[in-house]
């Protein structure tokens, strides 16, 4: 079995080339674009393994998606709205709650999966090479599916309570992109550090629950004086909340300064997020 | 000309003794509570070179393509973070290696497997993770069912699979990835019988289609056919780069010299080892002759095992390994039979009496290991060495060449006359 070189096939395999490995510093293993487009068939398998494997063997299905919403509107309507008549703008509490909750419970639940999305794939983390970041984001992608079948619930709903969504529902995409960003960097963060504090398991459910008293999904942030109101922005989620209302109940003035600090501060949250996963990832596979 | 496969220059991995893998939040808080300063600061120069373990260095070696390298070496030697380096699952630490080709490995043989997808599904999904694109995977989608034998389950959830066809679908797929280096890390170990013969098979196929092949193994029958290139790690540096044959002699005496060596000393010990008592020495003496090391076939001889601690209930595993490194026998005392003495108080010595020593002529070595429940408490590759003479067995004499196995079996002849 002596090796021929010169009698290998002639059709070589296409797209040979080499690869250095070396020890890396800095930023520039996440965001390598060439790496994230090599391995872009991966990518996408795994993010539909996260949509297929979340939903099969569950009786209800995607169904799930919209019926956590639905069911905190329910209950958000009975307590915030009736009981401690909270003020809503003017809107029927039940819609008020669940645009925002809309958009709420798809970052809450890639939060929850995302910070745990690392540890939960040790097995191809510590055999195989592959961008790491693909692991949580496969989970943000997959949270993209809950969010399009609850966004049409939504507008079903909204449609029902005879609103006619203007114009302003062409921001949607600016808002779910601000909150992509936001859950992406966050869970990008949160699963690089639970690689090497299982703590974060206990906090995040913890982390969670507060993050959603400081984003005004059972209130208006009109409740809020300026400029408190403007600089509470600052979490992402405050914009993307706000803007949903706006975008798909229409009634409320447009908040464009929320939106735009939102926006901002998803941009910090994301490269903040992945700058700490990159400074972290190289560790990964000696860790976990 | 032939093409660079691989290429390193003082590639080097190291790992940070003492250090908590997984700490947790407290710990790290809390150290940096008590030195704010260097923990802004750059709280990795202050370490001390002590505490660190090199787990491979100064590796530097070129590999072309086409050829087909056997990579042996103790546990620890540094074998597996090789691969590891190589396939990039973890960053060097020191020099460089440059990767020229797509990477495959036989070690990644049903990783990322999901049991709730179907065998369909866990196609795709590991093809991808073995890095074929999805065209590729579409194109050779048929050969891979049929090879895996699973056509009627393809919509069948993984999890049903019988662990058979889970392993034949995840060979099957690692099998149609074509890489331009293949690294192989003892996965002639795993599974069974039928599919150590296949991977075998995809081996040769693999060397002989001229890819590079890197080949783990503690198996030095399958390096010696496989392989004609060996390189020997021991303590994370090369110590032998040379024709597969020379490179396993060296390590056959590296081993002998590690044996002669107190044992107490010798750190490539079984990584379960729980060590609260250890193994100190392993002896086979002749009880006929009463020397020691060198046995007579046929005669009586006794393994004495000495350890450390007094440790209740200790279990013994020895294995006789000729010069291969094929396995001839193993001896578990956890197998027990009611002539087995056991003393009624711990102590240090466990004595295994076999009469007579069915071995042919050749050298042996022995691996032990010692049990206390179902903790491992330590075990050692090649404790001992040892060299049969030729002897007489049940009244016939053995035949004094090796070559025709290691055994001897008792036996009479009804012949015509």
């Amino acid at each position: 079995m002596n090796a021929e070189p010169t009698a290998l096939p002639s059709e070589a395999p296409p797209r040979v080339e080499t690869v250095r490995l070396q020890p890396t510093r800095g930023f520039g293993r996440v965001l390598a674009p060439r790496e994230l487009w090599r391995y872009r068939d991966l990518a996408f398998q795994i993010a539909a393994r996260d949509v297929t494997v979340r939903y099969r063997q569950t009786a209800l299905g995607a169904l799930w998606a919209v019926l956590q919403p639905i069911g905190f509107m329910v209950v958000f309507s009975l307590f915030f709205g009736k009981v401690a008549g909270v003020s809503s703008d003017g809107l029927p509490y039940a819609l008020f709650s669940l645009a925002a909750l809309v958009p709420w419970t798809v970052f809450a639940t890639v939060l929850t999966l995302g910070s745990d999305s690392l540890v939960v794939n040790t097995a191809l983390v510590s055999k195989i090479y592959f961008p790491r970041i693909f692991i949580p984001g496969g989970v943000v992608a997959a949270g993209l599916v809950d969010l399009g079948i609850s966004l049409v619930i939504l507008l079903v709903i909204v449609l029902l309570y005879g609103t006619v969504p203007t114009i302003a529902i062409l921001m949607l995409p600016v808002l779910v992109a601000i909150m992509l960003a936001t859950a992406l960097g966050t869970s990008a963060a949160l699963s690089a550090a639970n690689v090497r504090y299982r703590d974060i398991r206990y906090v995040v459910p913890f982390a969670i629950q507060m993050w959603l008293f400081l984003t005004p999904v059972v209130y208006a942030s009109s409740s809020i004086s300026q400029p408190w109101r403007t600089l509470s922005a600052i979490n992402p989620m405050v914009g993307v909340v706000e803007g949903f209302r706006w975008a798909t109940l229409s009634p409320v003035a447009p908040p464009w300064a929320l939106i735009g600090v939102s926006a901002l501060s998803s941009i910090v949250f994301l490269l903040g997020g992945l700058a700490y996963f990159d400074r972290v990832e190289r560790s990964f596979a000696d860790l976990i | 000309m032939t093409d660079i496969a691989i290429q390193t220059h003082e590639l080097g991995k190291s790992y940070q003794l003492g250090l908590h893998q997984t700490g947790n939040l407290r710990e790290t808080l809390s150290a940096a509570a008590r030195r704010p300063l260097q923990t802004l600061g750059r709280r990795r120069s202050a370490r001390k070179e002590t505490d660190t373990l090199w787990a491979l260095r100064d590796v530097s070696i070129k590999i072309e393509d086409g050829e087909v390298v056997g990579l042996i070496g103790h546990n620890g030697a540094g074998k597996s973070t090789f691969l590891k380096l190589l396939s990039r699952i973890t960053e060097p630490n020191a020099g460089w290696a440059e990767v020229t080709g797509r990477v495959g490995s036989l070690l990644e043989v049903g990783t990322g497997f999901h049991p709730e997808l179907t065998g369909r599904e866990n196609i795709y999904l590991n093809g991808a993770i073995l890095g074929m694109r999805r065209a590729e995977i579409r194109r050779r989608f048929d050969e891979i069912v049929e090879f895996a034998e699973v056509g009627r389950f393809l919509d069948t959830p993984v999890k049903r699979y019988s662990s058979g066809m889970s392993v034949r679908l995840a060979f099957a797929v690692a099998a149609h990835l074509e890489p331009e280096i293949l690294l192989v890390d003892e996965v002639l170990s795993v599974g069974d019988a039928t599919f150590q013969r296949r991977s075998l098979a995809k081996m040769n196929e693999v060397a002989r289609e001229g890819r590079t092949v890197i080949f783990v193994s503690h198996n030095l029958g399958t390096i010696r056919s496989l392989c004609e290139r060996g390189i020997l790690l021991e303590r994370g540096t090369v110590v032998a780069d040379a024709p597969a044959g020379e490179a396993i002699e060296k390590y056959l005496q590296l081993l002998e010299r590690a044996a002669s060596d107190d044992l107490l000393e010798r750190s490539d010990r079984d990584s379960r080892s729980q060590g609260d008592t250890r193994i100190r020495a392993v002896s086979i003496a002749d009880l006929a002759s009463g020397q020691r090391d060198v046995v007579v076939g046929g005669h009586p001889a006794k393994i004495s095992v000495e350890v450390t601690e007094p440790v209740a209930g200790l279990d013994c595993r020895l294995l006789i390994v000729n010069s291969l490194g094929l396995a001839v026998t193993r001896l578990d005392s956890e197998v027990s039979a009611p002539i087995d003495v056991r003393d009624p108080a711990p102590g240090t010595t466990i004595e295994c009496e076999i009469d007579p020593l069915p071995l042919m002529p050749g050298r042996y070595r022995i691996d032990a290991r010692v049990n206390s429940g179902d903790q491992v408490q330590d075990g050692l590759d090649g404790a001992a060495y040892f060299d049969v003479e030729p002897g007489i067995l049940g009244e016939r004499p053995m035949h004094t060449v090796s070559g025709d196995g290691d055994v001897v079996v008792p036996h009479t002849w009804r012949l015509p006359g």
